[in-house]
């Protein structure tokens, strides 16, 4: 048996209102500018990670690959600080799959292997259309192993495939287009009904004594009979965050299933199923190692932690879907692949130094301690989960930017160590020096086809 | 072990400069050409005399054959050099040692930049390939870090300071109204320059220099050969510069209101030439005014005003055209323009003219000693150049 050890999520800072796409209710979840799959998916990682054993396999799945062709999670795993033996494996084409990915981590943790498992997803739906409205852009990761450390135990499960055109896209399409609503219905309808009851058989456990219920679907209507047909009573079927964060493709049954285990009971049962081209469905049971599993912030305060004031042709231009006039100042130049291997610990996992004779902290590290000119005495220092402040700043009207100013700061981290970098999901009128910063990893830009990945600072959330 | 300087072996005998300013038409041989052949021209020698070369350009070409090429120099010595924009004052200093060495008689400093074929707001600073974790901050936005951090550390007011900065442009403005070879040859109100868009921080467009193309050369023989070219030679009492360790972006001591490159290359050039006290022996500065609030922390660090008190200075105008320490009266980076190879031999050109008493309505009365500093980098993080001259040897 195996289950999950531990969890995190991720929910960007901003959101776009419904009203400002033009009606509706509630808001959406939206990456900023920075951010892409990887990016957060790394965010929802660290969390997974504050409180786990060794990894050693690494499980990603994307609808929203930055690289067609490369291994997207060996950011993930370099940026996690992951050792290099970990073994990789990603999913992608269908939001079902950040299900299956977990299903797949709990599988792998019956063999004795534990796994870091990442979903994350940056939907984007065709202008004006209900895709666009009514997804989201979130990650979540799972931590999955053996039974006795687990949070929560898989009870049981089952799988349906559909060869069905409900969603699809081309790879060359930038939208996905869907079927209409009602062929969907009737066909993926009973498919995710028969894989739930299938799923409660594995599991030996009937309708009622479920805890919480969570109904992901390519479109809500194929899952709303559910409940009904289950005898469920509405307390028990879990709000899927329509209103908040919008459906956030591969990562949105995982983050509710992690706002789910935020607030769960040991002895808790809860049933998951996600339906897309077919149905995965399982039962898991919350065992009393809940409270260790947590992470430092909940999905709840991932969800207070926000700022809705982004106009639409903002997030237009952030999906580069609305041309504009770009700043009189040359596009950004693309890192170079030597240079990024030999600096990928300090580029990705965000490693400084610190001098063995002295203690002063070098970011990025140094062979030479500027304090006491020492010569390769350094301690290599991890500075990603380092608190900082913010010991001055600017506000920079010129730089290359898709959301200027950028605000361009010096932190002094609390251990020692400075570094100039750019602040990110911040509004400039709210900068202070002496501000409390945490870093967070960030796709700075694309440049001539290369995503650049660093670290940004960010006010706490 | 010790900085010994050259003091009063080497005299600058001719010198060139070409307006600065957009010159469309003029590519940096063209530049070249100009300010070369004025150079020569002012020392009375033809091309042939000069035995050496020293070009200065940031980015405007690589090698000595820049220069070699625009003016078909027959197989001469020409090496280019580069240290960000302290690269023309770089060129006086290596051509200047070159003649002090003995190894030739006369050479030439020239510095040239080409910045305006760009098409880019601002300074655009090349680069070598890296791994995209560099800092994206723009010239103006590493030096706006200085004001907050001036107002913090002396208890000076946003406001106040706002006054302070546009002051000091508003001095470099009135100056290179009067300057026929300055980029911007208006004088700009004080609140036009205090309302300029924000460019970076407290920074608006007033508080930024020019981006200019421009070339400036200077004819350098040893002393006791000065007067065979020129009645009026200006003597080199002190070269120095000071390279940081980056000091600003890796110490948490660091608090952005100070330039120690600067502090050390003045404290090596005062002690070169001799001097004990710059506020009351300099008679006149031309400082690397990149920006407004730059020219405001340079006077402390220089030790023209008492640290913390260089706003004060500046706003009681010692440091205007007819202020008791006039500094950049030939309109600085500010309204001359920033050509960056060429801005350390502008900055020599002036002190030419003005202990030459050849500076028209802008000359100062009897300057004895003059100081040119020219910066390179980012505050924390810089290379410092200071040279003083002066017009008698001694």
């Amino acid at each position: 048996m195996s289950g999950i050890i531990s969890y995190g999520a991720y929910v960007p800072y901003y959101r776009l209102t419904r009203k400002a796409i033009g009606g509706g209710k509630g808001e959406r979840a939206i990456a900023s500018h920075d951010e892409d799959s990887v990016s957060m998916s790394v965010e929802a990682g660290r969390g997974a990670l504050a409180s786990s054993p060794a990894i050693d396999t690494l499980v990603f799945a994307t609808n929203s690959a930055p690289y067609a062709e490369k291994l997207n999670a060996a950011a993930i795993c370099s940026a996690l600080d992951l050792p290099v033996q970990v073994n990789t494996i990603e999913l992608a084409n269908n939001t079902r799959m950040g299900l299956a990915a977990l299903l797949l981590g709990t599988d792998l943790g019956k063999a004795g292997r534990t796994s870091l498992v990442c979903a994350g997803d940056l939907v984007i739906g065709a202008p004006g259309g209900a895709r666009e409205r009514d997804s989201g852009d979130a990650a979540v990761a799972f931590v999955t192993g053996p039974e006795e450390d687990a949070i929560a135990r898989v009870l049981g499960r089952a799988s349906a495939t559909t060869e069905v055109l409900d969603v699809w896209r081309l790879p060359t399409d930038r939208f996905a287009r869907q079927w209409e609503e009602r062929f969907g219905i009737e066909v993926l309808g009973p498919v995710s009904l028969d894989t739930a009851q299938r799923a409660l058989a594995d599991a030996n456990v009937a309708p009622d004594a479920l805890a919480s219920v969570i109904l992901d679907a390519t479109n809500s209507r194929d899952v709303a009979g559910i409940p009904r047909a289950l005898g469920l009573k509405p307390e028990q079927v879990a709000d899927m965050l329509a209103g908040s964060v919008g459906r956030s493709g591969v990562a949105h049954a995982g983050l509710v299933l992690a706002k789910t285990l935020d607030q769960a009971q040991p002895g808790d049962k809860i049933l998951v199923l996600s339906t897309a081209d077919g149905c995965d469905a399982v039962v898991l049971e919350v065992s009393d190692k809940i409270a260790q599993g947590r992470p430092a912030r909940s999905v709840d305060q991932w969800l207070a932690s926000s700022n809705n004031e982004v106009a639409y042709n903002t997030y237009l231009k952030w999906r580069e879907i609305l041309p504009f006039e770009p700043p009189r100042r040359p596009d950004p130049d693309r890192p170079a692949a030597p240079i990024m291997k030999r600096n990928e610990r300090w580029k990705y996992a965000f490693y400084g130094s610190r001098c063995g004779s002295c203690g002063q902290g070098h970011l990025p590290p140094q062979r030479v301690c500027l304090k006491c000119r020492s010569i390769d005495e350094m301690v290599d220092e991890r500075f990603a989960d380092a608190a900082c402040k913010i010991t001055t700043y600017t506000l920079d009207h010129l730089a290359y930017s898709l959301q200027p100013p950028v605000v361009s700061t010096v932190v002094d981290f609390d251990c020692g160590g400075r570094l100039a970098c750019e602040l990110t999901d911040v509004d400039p009128g709210d900068v202070g020096i002496g501000d409390e910063l945490e870093m967070t990893f960030r796709r700075f830009y694309t440049g001539q086809g290369v995503h650049n990945y660093f670290w940004k600072a960010r006010p706490q959330r | 072990m010790a900085s010994n300087g050259i003091k009063d072996q080497v005299a600058i005998v001719g010198m060139g400069c070409t307006p600065f300013g957009e010159h469309w038409d003029r590519d940096a041989a063209d530049m070249l050409i100009d300010a070369a052949s004025e150079a020569y021209e002012s020392a009375g020698v033809k091309p042939a005399d000069v035995d050496a070369y020293w070009l200065g350009t940031f980015a405007s070409g690589i090698s000595g054959m820049v220069f070699s090429e625009a003016l078909k120099t027959p197989y001469k010595p020409v090496t280019r050099l580069e240290n960000m924009c302290a690269t023309g004052s770089e060129a006086i200093r290596n051509a200047a040692y070159a003649v002090a060495s003995g190894a030739y008689d006369l050479v030439m400093a020239v510095g040239v930049e080409k910045l305006k074929d760009g098409g880019y707001s601002g300074l655009v600073i090349p680069g070598p390939d890296g791994d995209g974790t560099e800092s994206s901050m723009t010239a103006p936005a590493m030096f706006s870090l200085l004001a907050p951090a001036y107002c913090e550390k002396y208890g000076v007011g946003e406001g106040e300071l706002k006054d302070v900065l546009s002051h000091i442009a508003w001095k470099n403005h009135v100056a290179g109204a009067k300057n026929p070879k300055a980029q911007f040859r208006k004088e700009v109100s004080l609140e036009k320059i205090c309302n300029s868009p924000r460019v970076a921080g407290m920074f608006g467009v007033f508080d930024c220099s020019g981006v200019s193309d421009g070339s400036a050369a200077a004819i350098l023989c040893r002393a006791e050969d000065a007067y065979k070219y020129t009645d009026k030679p200006i003597f080199l009492k002190a070269l120095s510069v000071a390279a940081g360790p980056n000091e600003g972006f890796i110490s948490d001591e660091y608090d952005f209101t100070t330039f120690q490159e600067v502090v050390v290359s003045a404290q090596d050039a005062y002690k070169q030439a001799g001097i004990t006290n710059p506020r009351e022996e300099i008679s006149m500065a031309e400082v690397h005014d990149c920006f407004t609030a730059t020219e405001l922390v340079l006077m402390e660090d220089m030790g023209f005003s008492e640290r913390g008190e260089g706003w004060k200075d500046v706003m009681e105008g010692r440091f205007d055209g007819d202020g008791a320490q006039p500094i950049n009266p030939d309109g600085g980076l500010k309204s001359f323009g920033h050509p960056i190879g060429a801005s350390g031999l502008r900055m020599m050109y002036e002190m030419w003219l003005q202990l030459r008493g050849e500076a028209g309505e802008r000359q100062i009365k009897d300057p004895k000693l003059g100081l040119t500093h020219n910066l390179g980098g980012q505050p924390g993080r810089c290379v410092s150049f200071i040279s003083i001259v002066g017009r008698e040897l001694g």
